[in-house]
């Protein structure tokens, strides 16, 4: 605790300095990785939800400013003075002003609502074309599924979806639920969240506009690891994800069976396949082909496609691979995910054999 | 100012000093509102000071990306704990001390409708706030081993299930608030029936003073919303002591009636904590402005629309959790309407200083911090009413960072505000003006510091509940300077607290009406004498202290 | 001021309502509130079970009971009119007579209870309307056990004679409680025996 407080202290310092800059380059600092930003919309869900944000900032302004300078001035102009001999004179209502500052906000919420209603319906009640993609995303304590019905496929955590705007753009709908408790689906920039809730489909759309990385995450209470819960959306060009699609449809390389003859020493891929399905790895986890096919865990048969483990909590490396098998709570405290108590090889061997699974 | 001229009965002082064992028995034996209503008043402000440790140990792990100050299941525990303390165990027991302490002074009675059943309901909220702490050490079944309640403070299922939240945790959560839910119905009942049938000769409803009005449509709400939630928690010990599946999603129960449960009871509690605070300012605003308040008929109608309108706006809580656009666009345009007469509300005060000849002393100061503040807090809410918005603001810091304006910008603030005011006529003594000051200026620095910076993560994408965060998504430099506000609010409310103590032993003596006000409780000594008042007074008019120090200008001419 | 005291002062005891109707109404909006929470989980469930029993296999309709306790609201209003009128004879009489039907009502639920339970093997973790209709029918008898209860203090103290005629407005506050029973019934058998059935 005593070196957090002089990493805290130490970071503080180096921050008060950049505090100014921070403030005023703001834009442009959050460009630097993707954005979570909800101003920076790349979908036209968030684009039209901005437009409406910036209609209410104005107006609610305005009020501000308004209300906040009558106050000022009231403060200013009838404070009392050394010289004040008798009280004020007594005024007990009036109900021209009153009904006045009654009628107005009246209006002013009329406004406000129908603006709300126009976005609403056009983004919650849009016709769904018959080119959309469809994805079934599954939340689950802490990770994320993903079923693409139209292609047989299943993915984890990293969702791949193609451009939505331009000539060759595909929408993306998104049917929503989940497998334990309440989950919330939300990748900032491309629309606002919708709730995975058991025993229930909701349903979102988005199209994006370009290609590139979004970043979102868990956005309702899920349990220990609720923070650790990360998205990542891949937005991939037509032809991009073309290949994405059909590389994922591939079922697990078969690797050469010399690992079931070997004696069990060796650190290559085949005899980690042999631990891999002789332990209980494949009561949660699929690798299609083999005889892994849990359902509870991620599937793992393109695992290496993956730039992050156990949903964005780390890089995707063969050190943290084994790391994170080795003991998840070192990465991931509360994940469901347990250490299996194998031997210091036998990690080295699964991890072999996983960095197969391209 | 005649002060001397005012014939105001000096009551006893009860001088009688027994042995500390004799105190001790006879404030737990005692049935009087005043010593109720300070126990409430103080038991509360001890667990503010618990719940506001649990918020810096939060900031302190927030402040940077990537600490380990606090573990994720220990984070988890302190926020649920910050929430459900500060709600039920410190917003909801100050507010009913003061409506217990004041109501009858008030409205001249010599004490509340039901004595006993107002001792009964404070022993039984105090009750649930020692069960719920007592959760961190029996929290996991064997003494020692427990853990507090990790679900946040409004605990959606199936997350409490006994299948995703095994031991005892979530038990000492839910009785917890069921017992103090019966101490806070119990209270209401007494408020309700202590102002329609206690108040003295003469005092008529529409000359109530506005802060027992509001005690009454408060407490109302406090009947119909606190309600819901006891029959919720009642679902939820069915479900993890007998098996039931009300909310268990694994036999066909559904997680969204308990959202619906929770929010009914959830929003309407928001304005159950706010109404108190809106009261505050309407009795302390005019007496510092010199003035009476503007449009008292107006101010009835608003509190009472308000209430109402506030038992219809629940779901926009749940505009993410997949309503049609229909339900979406309803709960909109109702969560919208709330800013009608609260509008009037705000616009009456300001009406209130306008051609006032406003004193600046404590009280004062903080009444109009609640003021300024609670005018960004209404408008942030009108940003979160925009249901279209909200998918992208909900859950996250900005909502955070709006339900604190309203929680400590508004409600805390007023809270002070009345404790400076009227911790003269509790204890006799004046607190400390210049502590004062310094406490109210800290306040105001560390809360805009706090809350004003923390809208701005919440806009940058990052939800409520995260024990850290990465660096890489730019969101370090705004926490640290939010949690270094939060370090400052602390040492105010420090110096609040020394403040307090001090002004205990060494303040000047008050006198029975410090600060030149008009309601009754100003008529009687300081410390009431357990009677309240020598002679029931008899009023004439809404503020019956201004015509006895201006008989040449009586209200009562007018009323 | 004193001309103004003595204004007021007339009828000083009517110019407020009493403080004991004021509470009661307020418990009975509170109640009332808890038991919409469980009649709306009721409403929600009905038809949404993954397994049996139904409510159309195994619910009978109580009418008898429902009658019983229907009609014991009449006979509370009798004796709170003959305790106003001081005849304190009558009063033991349908006082007694409101129990004794309360208690054939709560005999009711607990033999359709044993029924469910014995026969049907129904219990309240068998599916959500075993959960709902033991949740809701239970808080509803919860509620005629603590009226018997209450009466049965007052019946104690009438055959006593510590009762007397003064006490009227009491007595009247507790026959607040009785009807609000009374009335819930009804909801409660909508609910359960005529929309869920």
């Amino acid at each position: 605790m005593d070196s957090e407080l002089r990493v805290i202290s130490r970071v503080f310092i180096r921050r008060l300095k950049f505090v100014a800059t921070a403030l005023v380059l703001w834009p442009v600092m959050a460009a630097a990785s993707p954005s979570t930003s909800i101003f920076s919309t790349q979908s036209t869900p968030a684009r039209e939800v901005n437009g409406l944000a910036f209609f209410v900032l104005g107006i609610t302004a305005a009020i501000f400013v308004a209300v906040g300078a009558l106050l000022v001035y009231a403060l200013v102009k009838f404070r009392a003075r050394a010289d004040d001999v008798a009280e004020p004179p007594q005024v007990f209502g009036s109900m021209q002003i009153e009904l006045s500052w009654t009628i107005i906000p009246i209006l002013i919420v009329t406004v406000l609502f129908l603006g709300t209603a126009r976005v609403l319906f056009s983004v919650q009640d849009a016709p769904k074309p018959a080119s959309a993609l469809d994805v079934t995303a599954v939340g689950h304590q802490f990770w994320w599924e993903y079923h693409y019905p139209q292609y047989n496929i299943t993915a984890a955590n990293e969702l791949h979806i193609p451009v939505g705007q331009g000539t060759t753009g595909r929408v993306t709908y998104l049917k929503l639920t989940s497998a334990d408790v309440i989950h919330s689906f939300w990748i900032p920039q491309l629309g606002g969240k919708t709730d995975m809730l058991p025993n229930r489909v909701n349903e979102m759309w988005i199209d994006p506009a370009k290609p590139g990385l979004y970043l979102g995450q868990c956005g309702q209470f899920c349990g220990t690891q609720h923070a650790k819960m990360l998205l990542r959306v891949s937005v991939d060009t037509p032809e991009d994800f073309a290949k994405w699609i059909a590389g994922q449809q591939k079922a697990a390389v078969e690797l050469p069976a010399s690992g079931a003859n070997s004696t069990g020493d060796a650190i290559d891929a085949p005899t980690g396949q042999r631990v891999f399905e002789q332990q209980a790895c494949i009561n949660c986890h699929t690798v299609s082909g083999t005889v892994a096919n849990g359902r509870f865990g991620p599937d793992l048969t393109h695992l290496m496609s993956r730039a992050t483990l156990a949903a964005g909590a780390m890089d995707n490396t063969p050190g943290n691979l084994k790391g994170w098998i080795t003991n998840p709570d070192d990465y991931k405290t509360g994940s469901l995910m347990p250490a299996m108590h194998l031997t210091e090889k036998q990690y080295a061997q699964i991890t072999a054999y996983l960095q197969t699974l391209k | 100012m005649s002060e001397t001229t005012i014939p105001i009965p000096s009551g006893a002082v009860a001088s009688e000093r027994g042995t500390y064992l004799e105190t001790i028995h006879s404030w737990i034996v005692t049935v009087d509102h005043k010593k109720l209503g300070i126990m409430y008043i103080v038991y509360a402000l001890l667990f503010l000071v618990i719940a506001g440790v649990e918020a810096l140990l939060m900031r302190i792990q927030l402040s940077a990306p990537n600490l380990h100050f606090l573990s994720p299941q220990t984070f988890n525990r302190m926020f649920t704990m910050h929430g459900t303390t500060m709600v039920f165990l410190v917003g909801m027991m100050i507010l009913f001390g003061f409506g217990n302490y004041l109501i009858p002074l008030m409205i001249g009675a010599r004490d509340m409708a039901f004595p006993r059943l107002n001792a009964f309901s404070f022993w039984l909220s105090a009750f649930a706030g020692m069960l719920l702490y007592f959760s961190f050490i029996g929290g996991s079944g064997l003494p020692g081993t427990g853990t507090a309640p990790d679900v946040g403070w409004f605990a959606y299922a199936p997350l409490t299930e006994r299948a995703f939240s095994p031991g005892h945790t979530i038990d000492y959560w839910t009785v917890a608030i069921l017992a103090n839910g019966i101490g806070s119905i119990g209270t209401s009942i007494n408020i309700l029936a202590t102002v329609f049938c206690m108040r003295c000769k003469g005092m008529t409803l529409m000359r109530l003073p506005l802060l027992a009005w509001i005690y009454a449509t408060m407490s109302f709400l406090t009947l119909v919303a606190i309600s819901p939630l006891t029959a919720a928690q009642a679902m939820l010990m069915m479900d993890r002591y007998l098996g039931a599946h009300f909310f268990d999603t694994q036999a066909g129960g559904s997680a969204i009636l308990w959202a619906h449960f929770f929010w009914i009871f959830g929003h309407p509690e928001v304005y159950v904590l706010v109404l108190p605070a809106f009261g505050f300012a309407n009795e302390i605003i005019p007496v510092f402005s010199r003035k009476a308040i503007f449009g008292y008929p107006a101010m009835v109608a608003a509190s009472v629309g308000i209430a109402f309108i506030s038992l219809s706006v629940w779901a926009h809580h749940m505009f993410t959790i997949g309503m049609t656009s229909y339900g979406n666009a309803f709960f909109t345009l109702s969560t919208m309407l709330v800013s009608v007469p609260t509008g009037i509300k705000i616009f009456n005060w300001l009406a209130t200083l306008w051609g006032g000849r406003i004193r600046f002393q404590t009280p004062m100061l903080f009444a109009i911090g609640f003021l300024f503040q609670f005018l960004i807090a209404g408008l942030t809410g009108i940003m979160l009413s925009i249901s279209a918005w909200d998918w992208q603001l909900h859950n996250t810091y900005f909502v955070v960072a709006h339900f604190h304006y309203v929680l400590v910008g508004a409600i805390i603030f007023m809270i002070f505000s009345a404790l400076y005011y009227w911790y003269p006529k509790m204890t006799g003594r004046m607190l400390d003006e210049r502590m004062g000051k310094w406490h109210f200026w800290l306040m105001v620095i560390g809360f805009h510091m706090t809350f004003d910076l923390m809208h701005i993560p919440g806009l940058l994408g990052m939800p409520r509940w995260i024990y850290t965060y990465g660096a890489d998504r730019g969101w370090g430099t705004l926490n640290m300077l939010v949690s270094i506000g939060g370090g400052i609010q602390g040492i105010a409310i420090l110096l609040f607290v020394i403040n307090m103590v001090w002004s205990y032993f060494k303040g000047p003596h008050a006198g029975p009406d410090p600060w030149d006000a008009w309601t009754l409780e100003w008529s009687t000594a300081s410390p009431p004498p357990v009677y309240n008042f020598a002679r029931e007074p008899v009023v004439e008019s809404r503020r019956p202290l201004w015509d006895l120090k201006h008989p040449e200008d009586p209200d009562s001419a007018f009323d | 001021m004193s001309s103004a005291a003595i204004q007021h002062g007339q009828g000083e005891q009517e110019w407020q309502p009493s403080k004991g109707v004021i509470g009661m109404t307020c418990l009975i909006i509170a109640e009332s509130a808890i038991f919409t929470i469980f009649v709306v989980a009721y409403l929600f469930y009905i038809g949404r079970d993954t397994s049996g029993p139904t409510p159309k296999q195994v619910l009978e309709v109580p009418w008898f009971y429902s009658v019983c306790l229907l009609s014991s609201s009449l006979f509370i209003v009798l004796a709170e009119h003959a305790i106003e009128h001081g005849k304190m004879l009558a009063f033991r009489v349908w006082w007694l007579v409101t129990m004794a039907l309360g208690a054939i009502f709560l005999y009711g639920t607990a033999a359709e209870w044993r029924k469910l339970i014995v026969e049907d093997h129904l219990t309240i973790s068998t599916n959500l309307f075993g959960t709902t209709y033991y949740a809701l029918v239970g808080l509803h008898a919860s509620h005629v056990i603590a009226g018997l209860l209450m009466m049965l203090v007052t019946a104690v103290f009438a055959l006593t004679g510590a009762l007397k005629p003064a006490h009227a407005k009491r007595v009247k506050v507790l026959a607040l409680y009785w009807h609000f029973v009374d009335a819930v019934w009804l909801v409660v058998f909508t609910v359960v025996y005529w929309i869920g059935r």
